[in-house]
């Protein structure tokens, strides 16, 4: 049997006496790619949160390739290789691209803390750079401020720096959010590529997105996870209709109207 | 790529070296050499704070406290050089200095790195308090009051240099300055480097890269501090007595000045500080008691009209350099000029004559103001000068706009050579 590379046991937070996760149960093979989708206010973005450390739990246990990572810092999660992107943009404004990308380079290549190597001398470093700024197709932008950038221009760079450190398990929130038709579409190709052979987990609005990206997906509704299954078992979940797909926006965009 | 870079910089450093050689055999007065000695220490220590402000964003209102602490060090490392307890190069003792501040950054760097923002800003202040109450209980160490006294020239002279005569002090704080100046600069293009400005534009992303906000900060404190120490050492060498003043308050607000004037927003910004507010303490000083009202207001005009100091200034002009356009802005700037000199000449003339009429002489309240005999208790001159120092402000209002038209022009023309 596999370990899996995330699983979810029993996870709930609460913010004061609101209770906004009420016990999430679920498991990611390696490999995988998984969609979280549910209505706003479902608590998708909070579950990313406490999977990434952002927040703690407030009950319950998450395990990163069977490894307990339940109330660990979030730098101390990500060097046990596990990246997150962020719904609203999170770069480095005043940084260029490259330097942006670099940023998330350096700890996984070893040098840590350290004020005695010249960084632009490693040579692991600026080849593993110019690999993951090519990848998001911003290789003529590399000199850019990244606080200058277009929104979708952002939001490639948002996934280069969530994947140059080389985490095996990624979690974008929202990736494609606020983007055009075309966009999204060359966008979710993007994922494709830089997420080969990685565990993905995706928090996702956009039903079109979903259904070409994932493998499989789970349906959070009020901080529970209702149906989590392949997309078209969820398709045909009951209960799923009934409480999230019900109304005729999602209808139409799954194409069943 | 690289390469050419570090030639470009080699020869750079060089040609810094070779100025600050040159520098004294330029300035030879006595009193010229004692202000570029104290430029140098001055240098040392706001680039020193810059790592904490610029490069780390964090506003410390305490660091003389690590520059205060390594002139204690080093004060007491020379007495006891020269009482024979053990022997040491005075060349090395700022080293002495650094390592004071160094263990003193790691060890209250650790409280107050804890937080960023306005919450360390607090926290500095309290801890530079607390330091500079210690100094005036703890009077074996600090001295009390009268501070620790010490001597330079102590040990066997090596190589020649006994450190009595000040010229041997200006080249072992340009020696240092130099040297300090090329590891702070080489450390802004370090890992660690990098990742303090990461921490400084976005704690929060930094931590999702694998980066913890807080031994970032922490690390830079402490090396903050050791640099800080080491300007602390040579400032116990050059003046051979530390107070209590040297780690209290003013002093630390005296570098948050010198930072922001240069601009904390480059590498040189601080350098630029440092020299003019050296050059402005000890220079007005002498011209005027009303020199710190000038240097108050000249940090307001900076602050209100060129935030990022003048080094956001220089670069500002950087591409209108390049595209060799300079001589374009030069009419507009030399009206300004005029019409600034206007407006400063009556405005210094206006509170000088304050300054005199409330002056104690019984006699005659009568100045001379560049040359010219004022006397503050005829009304013509009142009048005189408040008409002079009203039509320099109608020209500046005048000539603010000819400037800016000269700038939009200008821009639009980068714009178009695409150069911005």
């Amino acid at each position: 049997m596999t370990v899996p590379a995330l699983q979810l046991n029993d996870v709930r937070k609460s913010f004061g006496r609101t209770s906004i996760i009420n016990g999430v149960n679920l498991s990611v093979n390696p490999g995988e790619r998984h969609a979280i989708i549910g209505p706003n206010g479902a608590g998708k973005s909070t579950l990313f949160n406490l999977i990434s450390g952002r927040f703690g739990v407030t009950s319950g246990r998450i395990d990163l390739h069977g490894e307990n990572i339940t109330g660990l810092e979030p730098e101390i999660i990500n060097r046990k290789g596990l990246a997150r992107s962020f719904q609203i943009t999170n770069i480095f404004p005043r940084m260029s691209v490259y330097e942006n990308v670099r940023c998330a380079v350096l700890w996984s290549q070893g040098y840590k803390y350290s004020f005695w190597h010249r960084i632009d001398a490693l040579e692991a470093v600026r080849e593993r750079t110019s690999e993951v700024v090519n990848r998001i197709g911003m290789t003529r932008r590399r000199d850019r401020m990244a606080g200058v950038l277009t929104y979708a221009e952002q939001r490639a760079l948002e996934i280069g720096v969530t994947i140059a450190g080389g985490a095996n398990v990624i979690l974008l929130d929202e990736p494609t959010a606020g983007m055009s038709r075309s966009e999204t579409a060359r966008f979710v190709e993007l994922i494709r590529e830089v997420t080969v052979g990685k565990t993905l987990l995706t928090v996702e609005h956009d039903m079109g997105v979903v259904f070409g990206l994932a493998d499989k997906i789970a349906v959070v509704v009020y901080g529970e996870v209702i149906a989590f299954d392949r997309p078209e078992a969820v398709r045909a979940n009951q209960r799923v209709q009934e409480a999230y797909l019900g109304s005729r926006v999602a209808d139409a965009q799954m194409g069943h109207s | 790529m690289t390469r050419v870079l570090t030639t470009r910089r080699i020869v750079f450093w060089s040609a810094v070296a070779v100025a600050f050689a040159v520098l004294p055999f330029i300035f030879s007065q006595s009193f010229a050499l004692s202000m570029l000695s104290q430029m140098g220490i001055a240098i040392i220590f706001a680039l020193s704070y810059n790592m904490l402000l610029g490069q780390t964003g964090l506003l410390s209102f305490g660091h003389a406290v690590y520059f205060g602490l390594g002139a204690f060090f080093c004060a007491h490392a020379l007495n006891f050089i020269g009482a024979g307890k053990f022997w040491f190069p005075v060349t090395l003792v700022p080293l002495i200095g650094g390592l004071a501040g160094l263990v003193f950054g790691l060890l209250l760097g650790f409280v107050t790195t804890r937080r960023a923002g306005t919450p360390f800003a607090m926290i500095s202040l309290g801890i530079a308090e607390m330091v500079a109450a210690s100094a005036l209980m703890f009077t074996t160490f600090f001295g009390g009051e009268g501070g620790i006294a010490t001597n330079r020239a102590v040990g066997k002279a090596f190589l020649g240099l006994s450190y009595g005569p000040q010229i041997q002090v200006y080249y072992l704080i340009a020696g240092w300055c130099l040297v300090t100046m090329i590891a702070m600069f080489a450390l802004t293009r370090t890992p660690l480097g990098r990742m303090a400005n990461a921490v400084r534009d976005n704690p929060e992303r930094a931590k999702f890269v694998g980066y913890n906000p807080t031994r970032v900060r922490w690390l830079m404190m402490a090396l903050a501090s050791f640099f800080a120490g080491i300007g602390g050492g040579l400032a116990a060498i050059n003046y051979e007595i530390v107070t209590a003043e040297t780690l209290g308050l003013v002093a630390s607000g005296n570098v948050v000045l010198m930072a922001f004037i240069g601009g904390i927003g480059h590498f040189w910004g601080p350098i630029i500080g440092a020299v003019l507010v050296t050059l402005l303490q000890s220079a007005l000083s002498n011209y005027t008691q009303a020199w710190l009202l000038y240097f108050g207001l000249f940090f307001l005009v900076i602050i209100m009209f060129s935030p990022g100091g003048i080094a956001n200034l220089i670069a500002l002009h950087k591409p209108v350099w390049n595209a060799g356009l300079v001589k374009r802005l030069a009419p507009s700037y030399a009206i300004g000029a005029v019409a600034g000199l206007f407006m400063l000449a009556g405005f210094f003339a206006l509170i000088e004559m304050i300054y005199h009429f409330e002056a104690k002489e019984t006699s005659s309240k009568a100045f001379s103001y560049f040359g010219l005999m004022l006397d503050p208790m005829l009304a013509r001159y009142w009048i005189g000068t408040a008409i002079v120092f009203g039509i320099g402000v109608a020209l500046v209002y005048g000539v603010r706009k000819v400037v800016a038209r000269a700038w939009e022009n200008l821009t639009v023309e980068l714009q178009q050579k695409g150069a911005v």
